[in-house]
């Protein structure tokens, strides 16, 4: 499949600029945001909780067949303008990352295509280089659940 | 410990970046990368010793004269940390797109 969706992440900054191009009206490409389900549907995660209006928030969480949690983040939305744009909070439970801001962009490019700007701020540079070397940490998670899985059996 | 972190570190300065700049064209002596900033030969020496450490930089002996390369097989790695990160982005998006789609159809 073509490879649509742009990275920039330069040297030495704490922030991360994700660019994509969507053959989905704006409107559609929105409501993959706002509402649960669908969210659920490509995030591949479970949605707890997400009120999509100001003030509000969302809580995720990711679990193993048998229970064992192995991804939980929330955060809460502090401005959002249907069709146009969420500002949102974001953190990742129990990964050392801190928090950190998104801003979200939605735009029209043609009544059948539109494009999402995200913007991610992070709170140094060295947890934003943390946040891209995330497949390794990730894998490393996943080894030591493991390991704690196994030690438990033993208990 | 972590020398990916290291490499980070190494180029998220801007006189770092500017002697990698230089010595991606050709290799150079200390005294001759020194020669073209501002700041005191030893600052200079320090960052190349930096540069070092993270094998962005080698060394090569030419007679009495020591000449400083760009490994360019580090810089590649740096790029390479970007991709994972960006085809993880990708494919999510790519399951927007296709349940969007679905989703529009079913309307």
């Amino acid at each position: 499949m073509e490879r649509k969706t742009k990275v920039l992440a330069e040297d030495g900054k704490q922030d991360i600029l994700i660019t994509r191009e969507f053959e989905l009206p704006v409107e559609l490409l929105f409501k993959a945001y706002v509402e649960p389900d669908i969210v659920t549907q490509w995030m591949g995660t479970k949605v707890l909780r997400l009120e999509s209006r100001q003030y509000g928030g969302y809580e995720f969480e990711t679990a193993d067949p048998q229970g064992n949690i192995l991804f939980r983040a929330h955060g809460t939305i502090h401005d959002i303008v249907p069709g146009k744009k969420i500002v949102r909070t974001f953190e990742m439970e129990n990964a050392g990352f801190d928090v950190q801001i998104e801003f979200l962009q939605f735009e029209p490019l043609t009544p059948d295509t539109s494009k999402l700007t995200i913007q991610m701020i992070f709170r140094s540079p060295e947890l934003r280089d943390a946040q891209l070397k995330l497949p390794f940490a990730y894998g490393i998670n996943m080894a030591h659940n493991r390991l704690q899985q196994i030690a438990n059996q033993l208990k | 410990m972590d020398l990916r972190r290291d490499v980070f570190q190494a180029i998220a300065d801007p006189t770092r970046r500017a002697i990698l700049t230089l010595l991606a064209i050709h290799a150079m002596t200390p005294g001759a990368i020194a020669a073209h900033f501002d700041s005191s030969r030893q600052t200079i020496s320090k960052h190349i010793q930096i540069l070092t450490e993270c094998e962005l930089l080698k060394q090569e002996q030419n007679g009495r004269e020591i000449y400083y390369h760009f490994n360019p097989k580090k810089m590649k790695e740096i790029a390479d940390f970007i991709e994972p990160f960006r085809n993880r982005w990708d494919d999510k998006f790519n399951k927007l797109e296709a349940v969007m789609k679905q989703y529009k159809t079913k309307k």
